[in-house]
This record gives C-alpha cells, sequence and structure tokens, in this order.
C-alpha cells in the first residue's frame, strides 16, 4: 500500500473540512466586536438554549439526510409529541414520536413514496392530531416534562446538557453502529448497498423512526421550557433543522454528514438570531439575514467540492 | 460514387487505453456501412468522434454531410406527444406559442417516410420501442441528415421489428442517405451491408465486400493470438456448488441450467443484450423470476433474498463499478466492510487490502482510486463476506491490462481454495482463457456449452445464432 503525504493534519485541511465551525467563530467574533455583551456567559448559555431544541431535532434529520433522504414532519411531530405528553405523560410522548417515524419509513420503504411526499402527509397529519387532541388548546405540562427544560443548577440548563447528550448518541450512532455506517452506504448509493446485502427497506424504516423519536424529544424540551404544549408549537421547525444539517456540511444527495457539523449548524442558526436581537436588527430583516447566511453556507459548500 | 465523410488516421486516447488508433473510415451517400467488432473494440468511441462528442487526438475527418446518430438508448421525452417529439426543440410557432396545426400537418409526412403508422397525438411512452426508434429516425430525418448511424439499433428488437428496419434502411439508402450500421447479428449484416469495416482493439483490420461470409468476419473480429495473458491455473473439480435450474423470468430468459463446481470457473459468454447479467442477478436474488430454482452448495435460496443469498455463501461483483458496486462517497474501507458490517473485523480488512494490493489508503475516498483499484476493492468486500460461490459480471471492463492480470490471480486463488467462480464475461479471449468450461448465452437461452479448449470462433457462432422463439 503507497500512503500519500497529504494525509498529515495541517490547518488548511482542517479548516476546509470544518467549513461550517470556521464560519461559527467568525459569526461569532463579528457580533462580539459589535456588541460585546454577546460573550457574556449568561448569553452564551442563553444561545445554548435556543440551540438546543433545532439541534436535537437535527439530529434525527441528520440520520435521513446522510441516508439520502428527508424528513419535513419533524416539526409537528414534535408538536404532536409533546401534546401527547402533555396530555398523558412524556414517554408516551416519545412513542407517539417513533410511530409517526415509523409510518413515514413504511410509506417510503413499503410505499416506495418519494421521502419528500411521505414526510409531507404527516406534515399535515400530525399537526392535524395536535390539534384535535388539544382541542386547539395549549396544555400544560407535567413537572417531568417541565424539569427537561429548567436549570439543573444556576447556569446550567437541561436542554444544553440534553443537546449534548443527543450530540454525543448522534455521533455514536452514525460512526459506530451498523445502522449508522448503513445509512451512509444507502444515502452513498442504494444499488450497491442493497447488492452488499443491506435491507434498505428495513434500515428505512429504523431511520425515520429515529428521526421522529429525536424530534419528539425536542417537542418535549420545547414544551418544558414554555411549561405548556401549544398546538401551533415548532411549526416551520423542519426547515431550520435541514437548514442546520446543510449548513454543518452535509449533503442533500445522501452520503455525507456529521453530528459535529449538524451542532455547528445548529449553533450558527442560534448564534446568528441572538447576534442579531443584540443589535437590534428588525424581526423582519433577521428572516432576511437568516435566508441568506443559508444559501451563502450552501454556496460555499458547493463552491468547495467543485 | 459521392463520399459524404471521409475520415483519415483517428486516434483517440483515453488515459493509458488507445481506444482509436489510426481509422480510416468513409460514409457514401446511397450505402450502409456497417461496423463489426467485439465490445470495446472501438465502435461506440468512432461514432462518439464523428458525432463530435469526444474530440479526436490525431486524424482529419471531412466532409459536409450533417450528421445524425440514434443510441440505444433512445432520446424521447416520454411524457410528450409523438409531434412533440418529432419537432422537439424547434417546434412550429405562431404569435411566440407553439402551432399545434402546423405540428399536427407536418408530423404524418414524417412518419410516412419511415413508414410508422401511429396517431401523432399519442403519447411516446405508450409506443413500443421498435415504434419510439422509428420516431427518432423520422426526426433525424427531418433535420435533413445526410448521414444517419445506427448504434447497435436492433438489439432491443423482435424479428419482425428488426425486418421491418432493415426495409426503413434499404429504402433510405435508395433515396441517397449515407448509412452507419453497428450490429452483431452478422445475418443481419450479410442481409443489408454494402461495405463492412471490421474493428479490432481500435483499429480498422479490414474492410469487406457485402459478400463476405459470417467465417471471415469473426476471424476478423476475434483474430488475436492467446498468450499467457489470461494465466489460468485449473483444479480439480470438487462437489457442485452452484446450482441454477430450469431458471425463467418472461421475455428475459428462459430454461437456464447451470452447474458449478467446486475449484472451478464456469464462463458465460454472449452479446449484449442475451440475458447474461439478468440471470446473474436474479439468482442472487436482486430480481425476481418466474420459474426455476437456485442452490448454493445444495442449498435452496429464496428468491428476492439478497441476505438469504450472501448467509449461503453467493456474492455478486455488479456489471456497474460505479453505479452498483461502490458507494463513491465513502472511504475505501468503508466500501471494503460494506458486506459484512454485522461482523466487522478491522483486522482482516487491512489483511485483504494489503493482499489486493490496492493502490490507496483505506481511509482514502474510494472515487480517488483507479478503475482497476475500485474493482479490487469490491471484489475484496466479497473477499471479506468468504463466499462459497462468487459471480463476476464482467470483471475487468476499464480495468488496465495490470489489474487485469491481479483479477485474474485472484479468480485463481478463489478456486485454489475450493471456491467456485461464475464469470460473465463479453471479453472473449478472457472468458475462454479464464474458464474451464464456457455457456453461450443467446436470446435469453442457453445457446450451447463449451470445453474449456474452445475457440473464439466457436462461441461466437453459438452467440450470434438465431434461436426460432
Amino acid at each position: 500500500m503507497t500512503t500519500i503525504s497529504s494525509s498529515r493534519r495541517t490547518p488548511q485541511k482542517f479548516i476546509a473540512e470544518n467549513g461550517a465551525l470556521a464560519g461559527l467563530l467568525l459569526l461569532a467574533l463579528v457580533i462580539a466586536i459589535m456588541q460585546p455583551t454577546f460573550l457574556s456567559a449568561q448569553n452564551l448559555v442563553n444561545v445554548g438554549v435556543q440551540a438546543a431544541v433545532i439541534a436535537i431535532m437535527a439530529f434525527g434529520m441528520t440520520f435521513v439526510v446522510v441516508a439520502g433522504g428527508i424528513d419535513l414532519s419533524v416539526g409537528s411531530i414534535a408538536a404532536l409529541a409533546a401534546m401527547v405528553g402533555a396530555l398523558t405523560a412524556g414517554p408516551v410522548g416519545l412513542v407517539v414520536g417513533a410511530l409517526c417515524g415509523l409510518v413515514n419509513g413504511a410509506l417510503i420503504s413499503y410505499g416506495k413514496l418519494p421521502p419528500f411526499i411521505a414526510t409531507l402527509a404527516m406534515l399535515s397529519v400530525a399537526r392535524g392530531l395536535t390539534l384535535v387532541i388539544s382541542e386547539g388548546q395549549p396544555h400544560e405540562t407535567d413537572a417531568v416534562v417541565t424539569f427537561l427544560g429548567s436549570n439543573l443548577a444556576p447556569m446550567v440548563p437541561l436542554p444544553l446538557l440534553l443537546m449534548l447528550l443527543f450530540f454525543g448518541i448522534t455521533g455514536l450512532i452514525l460512526t459506530r453502529t451498523n445502522l449508522g455506517r448503513r445509512m451512509y452506504a444507502i444515502g452513498g448509493n442504494e444499488e450497491a448497498a442493497k447488492l452488499s446485502g443491506i435491507d434498505v427497506r428495513k434500515q428505512k424504516l429504523w431511520i425515520y423512526a429515529l428521526s421522529g423519536l429525536f424530534a419528539a424529544a425536542a417537542g418535549l424540551v420545547l414544551a418544558g421550557r414554555l411549561g405548556s404544549a401549544g398546538p401551533q408549537a415548532a411549526a416551520g421547525y423542519e426547515l431550520d433543522a435541514i437548514a442546520a444539517v446543510v449548513i454543518g456540511g452535509a449533503s442533500l444527495s445522501g452520503g455525507v454528514g456529521r453530528a459535529t457539523g449538524t451542532l455547528v449548524g445548529a449553533l450558527v442558526l442560534a448564534v446568528l438570531r441572538n447576534g442579531l436581537n443584540l443589535l437590534q436588527v428588525p424581526p423582519f430583516w433577521q428572516q432576511v439575514v437568516i435566508g441568506a447566511v443559508i444559501a451563502l453556507a450552501a454556496l460555499l459548500d458547493s463552491l468547495r467540492r467543485r | 460514387m459521392k463520399a459524404l465523410i471521409t475520415a483519415r488516421g483517428i486516434t483517440k486516447q483515453f488515459g493509458a487505453t488507445r481506444a482509436l488508433d489510426g481509422v480510416d473510415l468513409d460514409i457514401n451517400a446511397g450505402e450502409v456501412h456497417v461496423l463489426l467488432g467485439e465490445n470495446g473494440a472501438g465502435k461506440s468511441t468512432l461514432v462518439k468522434v464523428l458525432a463530435g462528442i469526444h474530440s479526436h487526438d490525431e486524424g482529419t475527418i471531412e466532409g459536409e454531410a450533417s450528421l445524425a446518430v440514434i443510441h440505444q438508448e433512445l432520446a424521447l421525452v416520454p411524457e410528450l406527444s409523438v409531434a412533440e417529439n418529432l419537432f422537439l426543440n424547434r417546434l412550429p410557432r405562431k404569435f411566440g406559442f407553439v402551432d399545434r396545426a402546423e405540428m399536427r400537418r407536418r408530423a404524418p409526412e414524417l412518419l410516412d417516410r419511415v413508414g410508422l403508422n401511429v396517431d401523432p397525438n399519442a403519447k411516446v411512452k405508450d409506443l413500443g420501442i421498435a415504434q419510439q426508434q422509428m420516431i427518432e429516425i423520422a426526426r433525424a430525418l427531418d433535420k435533413d441528415a445526410g448521414v444517419l448511424i445506427l448504434d447497435e439499433p436492433t438489439a432491443v428488437l423482435t424479428d419482425t421489428e428488426t425486418d421491418r428496419l432493415l426495409q426503413i434502411m434499404a429504402q433510405l439508402r435508395d433515396n441517397g442517405v449515407g448509412l452507419v450500421f453497428i450490429t452483431h447479428h452478422l445475418d443481419e449484416i450479410q442481409r443489408i451491408a454494402d461495405r463492412i469495416t471490421v474493428l479490432r482493439d481500435g483499429r480498422s483490420v479490414g474492410v469487406l465486400g457485402p459478400r463476405a461470409t459470417t467465417q471471415h468476419m469473426i476471424e476478423l473480429m476475434v483474430g488475436r493470438p492467446i498468450e499467457e495473458q489470461y494465466p489460468r491455473a485449473r483444479q480439480r473439480r470438487g462437489k457442485p456448488l452452484l446450482r441454477i435450474s430450469n431458471f425463467t423470468r418472461r421475455g428475459v430468459f428462459r430454461d437456464i441450467n447451470i452447474e458449478v463446481h467446486a475449484g472451478e470457473v464456469v464462463g458465460i459468454a454472449g452479446l449484449v443484450g442475451a440475458g447474461r447479467t439478468e440471470v446473474a442477478r436474479a439468482a442472487f436474488g436482486v430480481d425476481d423470476y418466474d420459474y426455476g430454482s437456485v442452490e448454493v452448495d445444495g442449498k435452496p435460496l429464496p428468491r428476492n433474498n439478497v441476505q438469504a443469498a450472501i448467509k449461503a455463501g453467493l456474492g455478486l461483483v455488479p456489471e456497474d463499478r460505479k453505479g452498483q458496486g461502490l458507494v463513491l462517497t465513502a472511504t475505501v474501507g468503508q466500501n471494503l466492510e460494506l458486506a459484512t458490517l454485522a461482523n466487522r473485523d478491522e483486522k482482516r480488512l487491512h489483511d485483504i487490502a494489503g493482499k489486493l494490493r490496492i493502490k490507496g489508503r483505506v481511509e482514502q475516498p474510494v472515487k480517488e482510486l483507479s478503475g482497476g483499484n475500485q474493482q479490487k476493492v469490491v471484489i475484496g468486500k466479497w473477499l471479506l463476506a468468504d463466499p462459497k460461490v462468487l459471480i463476476l459480471d464482467e470483471p475487468t471492463r476499464g480495468v488496465d491490462v495490470g489489474a487485469k492480470v491481479e483479477i485474474y490471480e485472484l479468480i485463481n486463488r478463489m478456486t485454489a481454495q475450493g471456491r467456485a467462480v461464475l464469470l460473465v464475461s463479453s471479453d472473449l479471449p478472457e472468458v475462454i482463457g479464464m474458464s474451464d468450461r464456457v455457456v453461450v448465452m443467446a436470446h435469453g437461452r442457453v445457446a450451447g456449452e463449451l470445453p474449456k479448449d474452445a475457440t473464439q470462433d466457436q462461441v461466437m457462432a453459438l452467440a450470434v445464432q438465431e434461436i426460432s422463439a
């Protein structure tokens, strides 16, 4: 075997492989210069808490995107899980979320629906069910769910710890489990995966179930923070989750993506929102800036790959 | 006779391989010029150079005639109507909108010229493959193409459809069109050809007249001496490890019986489209079949179940390395372990990578490797899975000579270890040189079986034979 010398870790290579991280640091630097309070411990913890819900959802989305799919239903599943959690108990919400994901997977694997369509349908169904069981009203969460959104100690918010926990689990699944390795194979070349004996259909069931489960967890954390589950909670969050995954360097054509990238992507979105607020940018303009940053991140990534 | 296109000394290099080496070709008005050669002889490359898809490295092409190519894969839009496809890209317009009336008026004229009687408003996807081909030809004629190149148009046609196509070709010839016709079917050549240029290894090895014998054509086509480029080390034959019986899929293959024993390499030869790959895929459980059975080491395999096939000890190296064999976004190591994820073994993985002499690191993206090394990765994936029987479908396609011999050595090593190999290959010298027996397929059937010292003529004679349906 010949070895190629460029395998040494150089700073250039590190930046090339972690463009999103470089972007995050640059963004933080600019905001810190313009508004030094950004760097206060309290604010940084806030950013972490703000990132948590999207990050957890985006970790689940990472599995799906790495496997070459997309999941538009995560926002609705989060709301449904939170509502079920508020009306019964938190763990029931998690089960419901995983079941919704399983249905997505079944429609895609066995019904041969494109992921976009199957999860678009679930987006509507899960949101509708949330409205049905809540009768359109918000419901208070119980002590267990509320605890998820609380602080363990001053400056130690549980959502932040949960985000790191899910980050660890995601990294472990992607790199150290058969399911994770199969996600990369399926997303990279589904036919090759099939011809290598991977039961692609069965794997997709699990992949979408995981995404549903993660979305449910994100929904419970969100409800915990607010102390109640709302029928319109997490609406549109699926787009932020997809944006976080893409900013993190994953490819929507599948086969590429990492847990660290998604974490950084979620932090980029949170830092941006937080910074724009601190800089007192009007909320209408904030949307424009966030959209531009997403496009810029994707552009840079596409240039880098050429 | 008027020369429409004159090509002289055409040379085309792809990396280290010389696809075309000083080829001359004349295309005359009112003549059917057949290009004949084995797969990989350079026919398609020559057509692509003539059509301007590839640039040539050396040589000259002269001639004013406009040229249209009918490829094997049709370039029609299935959801559009016949008329719209005929005028695709130059739809008649009126006030900036498509002039449907004009289109409907002109479409039948064109369809008439190819003798096609279909409704111009019908969607193309609702037509048969032969009719679709006629539409492509009609479209080419509307562009007033002086030269029409048909790249294996009959491969997908039934006998009657082929007759029809040959008739139309003769008609076009009488109208002064210059035709270039690529086909493997020698009987068609005898029916229509005015001139035959035989290509071998990128060179023109002879120009024959219309009355050339099949024997002569085959000799020119394959006439290369077999040296020790096929180092087959034959083993004592053991018990049967793979048994394919009465294997049938309607319209694709029929009554296929193949047995491969331990220590044996059985080759499957035949023309493109003879059904070889389809049999291999169905046996491996990728595609379904209608009748028959597959047994590995005496154990019957359930249909349509790749996992069970692998578990029973079967492996398949598919013909399309990039499309089916590799995950290009992944590394060499990740590709190697693809079939054995359930019981990963880092040490064996590195072992195999070393044994295969893969030029590249295990952590390197597999897309950075050369074709030969990529193929070694695909084969290595199966060596890790330790199969009893390995099916190789075109294992050396697009692989340089050095890596080819290494792959042959791997085949030898596998059979020396008592495994069985089923070798599907369009490369005649290879399939004869590396196999202990050669099964020849034609039109979805086994046309015959030849012993190890078969000649290329014998194989070709079986492969091109017409079997009445």
